[in-house]
């Protein structure tokens, strides 16, 4: 096995890791330690906010892979996207719920589940190693749709394959964004709020107290703080509610 | 000369396994979104080093498309889980049986 493992190895060009220049071997090893220690750091941390912490490091780490590989400006849309907007995203949220008290992790609800996860999870990358050790990934098949290298930088090339092979996916993208807009912000709206137009105008103060996706919240309130005789009793339900939301938590069972 | 695809290819089956088995254990909802994250992460590693073992920048293409997709998908998500959270505080993935009904 272990010949097979480093005869498979030596890939495109016949080498091994050792057998790289020093940087670039030292670049990658550096990078995969971040990766991993940053994934094993996700799923492992008690608090969800360290979680979303060590995620950012997987990031930098997959970022830097990503730099390594001549793709620039993936390197810098991952740090910009993810890290700069999916993670805050993800903090926003943690903070805004009070769900960042730590999750006992010692008691396991469910018998039998971490083994057969554990199983699982080994049974697929034992899959995935054969799978890529016993292949000849790369066949000598010609690019379908443009060399990555001799054209240019990086951005240009890309560039131009975006905006003409892939013309019609990304504009399908912006679609999709929209849709995603639209959906988050019928999500999080409380259902028969018909004042919307006037809400938004009369509760911008109100929108300074929660940044982030959750900005009906606020919104409703005030609405129903107008007109206090018929908003009464749902205004106070909201209130318990809310408190009840700051201060839970807990597991419910 | 840089370091050889399959050094590459490796690293990602692991994140990507870390990530399953992440989802599979945890119950907090925004970790296991993290945990999917990390698949993400793992396949487009896996896009960026096809990419650049074959000479095709419609690897990197691909990638940038995951990217969008897993901007809309968190948005979403995060989405469910305010709302889902304001009926029900301290909800867990094993409580979440509320579309049933």
């Amino acid at each position: 096995m272990g010949a097979v493992t480093l005869a498979s190895f030596q890939g495109l060009n016949g080498v091994h890791l050792l057998a790289t220049t020093l940087p670039d071997a030292l670049v990658f090893a550096v990078a995969a330690v971040m990766v991993l220690a940053g994934a094993i750091g996700v799923v492992v941390s008690r608090n969800p906010v360290h979680s979303a912490l060590m995620l950012v490091l997987t990031l930098f780490g997959v970022a830097v892979e990503f730099v390594a590989q001549d793709a620039q400006f993936l390197a810098a849309v991952q740090v910009i996207v993810y890290a700069g907007a999916i993670v805050v995203l993800f903090l926003f949220v943690i903070t805004l719920l009070g769900v960042d008290n730590p999750e006992n992790l010692k008691e396991e609800p469910l018998r039998f589940q971490r083994p057969l996860a554990l199983a699982l999870a080994g049974a697929g990358a034992t899959g995935m190693l054969l799978l890529g050790w016993g292949a000849k990934w790369t066949t000598g098949a010609q690019s379908v749709v443009g060399q990555a290298r001799g054209h240019g930088p990086n951005v240009s090339v890309l560039g131009r394959v975006v905006f003409t092979t892939y013309l019609l996916p990304f504009e399908a993208t912006s679609l999709l964004l929209v849709i995603a807009v639209v959906g988050a912000v019928m999500l999080v709206r409380h259902r028969g709020d018909a004042g919307a137009d006037r809400s938004v105008r009369e509760s911008a103060p109100a929108l300074e107290e929660s940044p982030g996706v959750v900005q009906q919240d606020p919104q409703r309130e005030t609405d129903e703080s107008d007109q206090v005789p018929a908003g009464g009793p749902r205004a106070t339900d909201q209130a318990q509610r809310k408190n009840a939301q700051t201060n839970g938590g807990e597991p419910a069972s | 000369m840089s370091v050889d695809g399959g050094w590459y290819l490796t690293l990602a089956a692991v994140l990507f396994v870390i990530g399953a088995f992440g989802l599979l254990v945890r119950r907090n909802v925004l970790v296991m979104f993290m945990c999917v994250e990390l698949m993400l992460n793992a396949a487009n590693l896996t896009f960026v080093t096809f990419s650049r073992m074959l000479n095709d920048i419609g690897g990197q293409a691909a990638v940038f498309f995951v990217l969008v997709v897993a901007a809309a998908e968190v948005v979403v998500g995060l989405g469910i889980i305010v709302a889902v959270h304001r009926h029900r505080p301290s909800a867990t993935a094993d409580d979440l049986h509320v579309l049933e009904h």
